[in-house]
């Protein structure tokens, strides 16, 4: 029986008084939260502990996937042979597109050579499976199936099959985390294809985008479509990314607001693609004074801002 | 009226192998991809707040600390969110633990339903505060389905604990 070996409460040996090991708990948890957010230096912990944690989580996904399996397995005859031929109809409407585009390519190689302007990257990557959104209610992240065993490293944009759907931040040993675009903040540098103007987007967490630091009287019209520019060294040039759903411009403020929607089923389960990290980029030129381009460069210079004020 | 200690009927010494299980069991809960639905209660926090009212010798803030952190990692959330909010609810429900018990089950529910509100609200503000998405209040109707939940979880959690039907007439307790 259990009962035979209860001890008596201990009276006078208690361990440390509750108020210090909350004091000290606190204190730790505090620690970690700051560290991990401001300085991103925790990755080895998280990693480790993820190692104990992701099976599991893996297996209490496992019935939700399995009934997702049955029912696609249940699925009609007819809704197949729909989706089949749908397919087949879309392909051969790409056909023409897609015979002449290796002809372009090598076009396009040619000339680029003749101009002497270097070589367009050409996308590669590999596909994967998202697992589970995760849990956190504060951001929107998703999980994949591959990571460092299949040389995934975080910064490498993901895609699907219509657009932009985010960028791998955190790797684990067989998984990865991809951040959303429409995360809050997150920011993806972009260009207008109708007028060519650059510009960043960045998530507003409502399954919106927002295209800030525009002015006012922008040419900037509902339905324009956004593709990345390529300016920062991790998305490829050309991937479309949103469209241009709603304008304020209001007189008050010097930038309008301009609101967009993903073109890529960003919040939808499925596969999607991981492209590979572009070439390293050619060194930029030294900074010029006074004058601030795209994110990047707003980065830097902010960086040398601070600088002499922390010399002070 | 004065209130009588009755919720708290002679029971068996619990087994420290059945509170591993069961936070075990509530972290797989939690792991469920049922965690996104509105109202989904934090099974982790509920039954840590069970055991922290019951027993808070053996369930304090060092598992509080624990889960919490497993939580962390599994939700991909800042390291330390859930740490310090479970901490924080072991501590206030362990130092509550001799009030609540002696109401009777509906009412230690009612008194519950602060400490788990406060857990929620303490990791919403943590969050906020370093400029996150508001999440909607739909993330605080789970504290309020866990406060439900408060009895049948006490029934469950206590089901090892009750005396077997036929007494000993030898032994009495």
């Amino acid at each position: 029986m259990a009962g035979i070996n209860h001890a008596p409460p201990p009276f006078f040996k208690q361990g440390p008084a509750p108020l210090a090991l909350l004091t000290f708990y606190v204190a730790i948890s505090i620690a970690l939260f700051v560290v991990d957010l401001r300085f991103r230096s925790l990755e080895l912990i998280r990693q480790s502990i993820s190692l104990v944690v992701d099976p599991v989580q893996r297996v209490a996904q496992t019935p939700g996937s399995l009934v997702d399996y049955a029912a696609s397995y249940l699925q009609g005859m007819r809704a197949l042979e729909k989706e089949n031929y749908d397919l087949k109809h879309a392909q051969l409407n790409i056909t023409p597109d897609l015979q002449r585009l290796a002809h372009l390519e090598v076009e396009n190689e040619r000339l680029r050579k003749l101009l002497a302007v270097k070589e367009r990257e050409k996308a590669k990557g590999q596909v994967a499976q998202i697992l589970y959104t995760a849990r956190d209610p504060f951001s929107r992240r998703v999980v994949i199936d591959k990571g460092q065993q299949s040389g995934i490293v975080a910064g490498q944009p993901a895609i699907d099959e219509a657009g932009v759907v985010g960028q791998v931040t955190r790797v684990f040993p067989f998984s990865a985390e991809i951040t959303l675009i429409t995360d809050k903040d997150q920011a993806v540098p972009v260009q207008i294809v109708r007028s060519g103007q650059r510009s960043v987007v960045f998530g507003l967490g409502k399954g919106q985008l927002e295209l800030r630091y525009m002015p006012a009287n922008a040419d900037v019209e509902v339905g324009d479509l956004l593709v990345t520019s390529g300016l920062d060294g991790v998305y490829l040039p050309g991937f479309p990314v949103a469209k241009v759903t709603n304008i304020e411009r209001d007189s008050a403020y010097s930038f309008a607001r301009i609101f967009c929607v993903p073109i890529a089923g960003v919040e939808n389960f499925g596969e999607l693609m991981v492209l590979d990290p572009r070439q390293t980029l050619p060194p930029a030129p030294p900074e010029a004074t006074g004058r601030t381009g795209d994110s990047g460069t707003d980065n830097a210079v902010r960086v040398k801002k601070k600088r002499p004020a922390r010399g002070n | 009226m004065q209130p009588t200690f009755t919720s708290s009927r002679i029971l068996l010494p619990v087994r420290p192998w059945f509170i591993f299980l069961s936070l075990a069991g509530a972290l797989l809960l939690n792991f469920l991809p049922t965690a996104h639905w509105p109202g989904v209660p934090d099974w982790v926090a509920l039954v840590l707040c069970f055991w922290s009212v019951r027993e808070f010798r053996r369930v304090g803030m060092g598992w509080a600390f624990v889960l919490g952190i497993l939580m962390d990692v599994a939700d991909g959330a800042v390291l330390g969110q859930h740490c310090f909010a479970y901490v924080l609810l072991a501590y206030t429900a362990a130092s509550l633990s001799r009030r609540i018990l002696w109401f009777p089950l509906a009412q230690q529910a009612l008194q519950i339903m602060p400490l788990l509100l406060l857990c929620q609200v303490v990791q919403a503000l943590m969050r906020l505060v370093v400029g996150a998405d508001f999440p909607g209040w739909g993330y605080f109707i789970g504290p309020l389905v866990a406060t439900l939940l408060w009895l049948p979880a006490t029934f469950i959690l206590l089901l090892p604990q009750y005396q077997p039907v036929e007494q000993d007439p030898n032994r009495p307790i």
